[in-house]
């Protein structure tokens, strides 16, 4: 018994022992390349991802979100909840505990009054600080003591992870920028360029939209981390030259976000430097589909709202046999490769969150036929096209101009031609189409079309406001001057209901048991047809170890974890 | 020459102001946000805050002036203030970046040295190349030379950079990894061997500037020297017995170089100006790679600062290519 012990004990040692035998500094440089270079270094003055994610190697928030997207503490003791006391019972403040003896870079303190002057600085009003909706609801922030910070919202918040949690709402040093509030913010070059942080880097040389050189935080929390003693943060170019570096010349170990086809990456992996790594946020691809009538012959004004119904497309026989002719993963193969999955929900991931009730893996046109044929929906007329109370299936299906959703409507076009629907392609220019001018008869929210592709998600990983995009009352419609984002037009009494409840439920496990029944709601009752859950994909050397892809926060989290892998 | 000099730099300053209000115009009528690259999750009042906090809240003749001021006035003190230790500027607010709120000419200078080492050296490279493939071309027109000549002189005229940019890439660093893809700006010379990183990480994008500025000067150069070869005096140059050398290398090229000092001068400020695509091809991040990113970012002090310094160095070197072609040409007299 102890001799099997022990010899346990010693396997796991050694596979223990790069992380285990490595220290501070040791594996000399890595080298990470984003094509789109940084210009600034504080997120609450740019808000692009560029910018936030180079700025969180050096600062970092409370807390944060791992790949699975569940919170892990970061400067904090432990992630407050109402069961552990952190979380007020009434659910109007939250109280966080700051881990006793960290430090910033420059070897002072880190305190609570850091966090709390952060909120004055980005919720100063002349500030115009980019992450303030983080902040929303919060009436303020005090600070009992150095280690203690309190946040108090105006009202009952159930998930109250908004402030201080994520890479795009880090902790700034109080006296640093104690100069910068307000319409000082820009004029603070020094500090926008240089943030003192608690983050495993510090940045010795900041060049705007070129290049950042950074070396190990000498006071990092964990004293054998970060394993690199510089880095080198390389900006510009394109995704293909990234991934090029990355995976065919070596010179660089990281590469992010790499929008390319299958094949193309495919391509540059044989060239045997590098592999590509692809993370899941909840962005999916689907079809929309038209609740009412966008039939041409109609008023303007009364096209595609609730006045006018849509003949067909409301009727379960039709939309479930459209979803069930559709061969998901072929469409997968075709359009993303590695960095798509097949998926039957509207809120795919965070995994706690995503429906398991359905599947719609396979292709199944004989079952969608004989659907339509129970359901008296057949082809009297002998032209290939079925007809519901003698309307014709013919549907009008729009998109924007892309080539991948091409490909997409050409193949959905057959699939739906061999259960007797005829679609008609259209594609409209993409910045026309998400341009949301309410006097453009093309864009998707007015939705002059029967069914419509394009993909959506969300930001963190509660998934409350966007369920919330199909509540009857977000309909965009012309009173709203065609404002909104219930987009099918989707309305049901049962759903408002279900969802005001989870705006009032604390707990992640009552809140994911009501929101995997919004999203079978919003499929069963046929407002979209999910296609592609669609990721993210990035790509690091073979020599790089501890990469672990993260969609729910800054990509370079782990980045005190990575090191060079034996041998190289 | 002197009065003429000084005319014409008088001149320049309405020339000058004029041009910087039309590319002010035109920025500010073009359509674009410098808020577009915000993520959509931020709302559409925070972004009206961001915009506000830029100064964009203010109206045009006041932006216009602030700026005029900025660069004319406040700029020139920073220069002072950095040579001599003064402190003239102290508080003024400078030309400021959108993009990253910090001093738009400081991020001029960081990125100049780029520039100039990877275009002007393309440049002095092409030129070094171009006039003797020109002066042996002319003389032996219709030589095998003279079409090789042609022939590599019209792809580089046709072929784009992002394409043998990209040729090369493949070739020398994929395939054979020769040269590294990625420039890396940080690199400082210092000794043999960063000198040699430097020579390897420039050959590429130096060839590929160098093959299309190759290809129009040597163009040039051969079709004045084809204008000179036929003229009379060469004839009676070759009456009086001189040496074929001499007919051709003092009388024939001292003329011919008039024109072809003036394309050259007039392409000087192009090398300021940085080459944008082969820049964005190969990483080098100089100013080139800086208007662009400006650009699309939607960065309006940037964009108007860096097109005005070229709307300068073009202005400045139309001067002095004219001045040049006095020098070069006793016939010509200004005054």
């Amino acid at each position: 018994m102890k001799t099997k012990t022990l010899l346990l004990g010693a396997i796991a040692s050694a596979a223990m022992a790069p992380a285990a035998f490595a220290e501070r500094g040791s594996d000399g440089n890595v080298s990470i390349l984003y094509w789109q270079a940084p210009s600034i270094l504080n997120p609450f003055l740019s808000g692009g991802t560029k910018d936030v994610e180079s700025a969180s190697l050096v600062i970092e928030p409370l807390a944060r979100y791992n790949e699975a997207g569940e919170l892990v503490p970061w400067l904090v003791e432990e992630i407050p909840t109402v069961e552990n006391g952190g979380v007020s019972e009434d659910l109007t403040t939250i109280t966080w505990k700051i881990t006793p003896g960290l430090k910033w870079s420059d070897g002072t303190a880190f305190t609570s009054a850091d966090v709390k002057f952060t909120y004055d600085y980005c919720t100063h009003p002349e500030g115009g600080c980019a992450q303030v909706t983080k902040f929303e609801g919060v009436e303020s922030v005090e600070t009992p003591d150095d280690l203690t910070v309190v946040v108090n919202f105006s009202e009952p918040t159930p998930f109250p992870y908004g402030p201080f949690v994520g890479g795009e709402s880090p902790i700034i040093q109080a006296a640093q920028f104690a100069d910068c509030m307000g319409a000082k913010a820009p004029e603070c070059t020094e500090q926008n360029f240089n943030p003192i942080g608690t983050g495993p880097f510090v940045v010795d040389e900041f060049r705007p939209n070129d290049v950042i050189t950074m070396s190990a935080n000498p006071n990092f929390r964990d004293p054998d981390k970060p394993a690199f003693a510089t880095l080198t943060f390389k900006g510009g170019g394109d995704a293909t030259a990234a991934g090029r570096a990355v995976m065919e010349t070596g010179e660089f170990d990281y590469a992010w976000n790499l929008q390319l086809a299958p094949d193309v990456i495919a391509e540059m992996q044989e060239g045997g430097k590098g592999v590509p790594v692809a993370g899941f946020g909840p962005l999916l691809e689907r079809i929309m589909i038209n609740q009412t009538d966008a039939s041409p012959n109609l008023p303007e004004g009364e096209r595609s709202t609730a006045k006018h119904p849509h003949p067909f497309l409301t009727d379960p026989a039709v939309y479930k046999a459209m979803s069930m002719a559709i061969d998901r993963p072929l469409l997968v193969e075709v359009g993303y490769g590695q960095a798509g999955k097949v998926t039957c929900n509207w809120v795919p991931a965070p995994e706690a969150f995503a429906s398991t009730s359905m599947t719609c893996d396979t292709q199944d046109i004989a079952g969608a036929n004989k659907m339509l044929d129970d359901a008296g929906i057949v082809d009297t007329d002998g032209d290939g096209i079925r007809e519901k109370d003698g309307v014709p299936l013919k549907i009008l299906y729009q998109t924007s101009t892309n080539a991948v959703r091409q490909d997409f409507q050409a193949l959905i076009k057959q699939w739906w031609s061999e259960i007797g629907i005829e679609a008609e392609l259209r594609n409209v220019n993409a910045s026309v189409f998400f341009g949301g001018d309410p006097g453009s008869p093309d864009t998707f929210q007015k939705f002059y079309a029967d069914v419509e592709m394009y993909a959506n998600t969300f930001n963190g990983t509660d998934p409350q406001s966007y369920l919330g995009n199909m509540l009857c009352d977000k309909a965009p419609r012309p009173e709203t001057q065609w404002q909104g984002e219930n987009i099918s037009r989707w309305c049901s009494e049962e759903y408002d209901a279900l969802h005001a409840e989870l705006a009032q439920t604390a707990g992640l496990e009552a809140r994911a048991e009501i929101a995997k029944r919004l999203n079978d709601m919003v499929i069963e009752g046929g407002a979209m047809i999910p296609l592609v859950h669609r990721g993210r994909l990035s790509a690091h050397a073979n020599t790089l170890g501890g990469v672990i892809l993260n969609v729910w926060d800054s990509e370079l989290w782990n980045v005190a974890d990575w090191y060079r892998l034996e041998g190289s | 020459m002197l009065t003429f000099t000084i005319r014409r730099l008088v001149l320049a300053v309405p020339t000058l102001l004029f041009i910087s209000l039309v590319i002010f115009l035109l920025l500010e009528l073009a359509p674009g946000d410098p808020m577009a690259q915000v993520p959509l999750t931020v709302p559409p009042e925070v972004k009206e805050k961001m915009r506000e906090a830029l100064g964009l809240g203010q109206p045009m003749h006041v932006r216009f002036w602030k700026w005029i001021v900025q660069f004319f006035w406040i700029e020139p003190q920073v220069l002072i203030d950095h040579y001599l230790g003064t402190s003239f500027s102290a508080g003024d607010l400078r030309v400021i970046s959108w993009q990253t709120r910090s001093p738009v000419m400081d991020i001029v200078i960081q990125r100049l040295p780029q520039t100039l080492w990877v275009v002007g050296t393309a440049y002095v490279v092409a030129t070094l190349i171009a006039i003797p493939i020109g002066i042996y071309s002319a003389y032996r027109q219709y030589s095998w030379f003279d079409q090789a000549g042609t022939f590599v002189s019209m792809i580089g005229f046709s072929v784009p950079p992002f394409f043998s940019g990209v040729l090369v890439i493949v070739i020398f660093s994929v395939q054979l990894g020769w040269f590294p893809s990625i420039y890396d700006t940080t690199l400082k010379v210092t000794d043999w061997d960063s000198f040699m990183a430097q020579l390897r990480q420039m050959i590429m994008p130096v060839t590929v500037l160098a093959l299309q500025i190759t290809a129009q000067t040597s163009r040039f150069m051969r079709a004045s020297m084809l204008d000179n070869l036929n003229q009379d005096y060469v004839r009676t140059a070759r009456a009086k017995g001189l040496s074929e050398y001499s007919v051709v290398m003092i009388h024939v090229l001292r003329n011919s170089m008039i024109p072809v000092v003036t394309v050259i001068a007039l392409g000087v400020p192009a090398i300021f100006g940085g080459a944008i695509i082969t820049e964005q091809v190969f990483k080098v991040n100089g100013i080139g790679q800086l208007l662009i990113t400006a650009i699309q970012a939607n960065d309006l002090p940037m964009v108007q600062t860096l097109t005005f310094i070229f709307a300068v160095l073009i202005v400045l070197f139309n001067l002095i290519a004219d001045v040049l072609y006095g020098v070069l040409d006793p016939r010509i007299r200004y005054d």
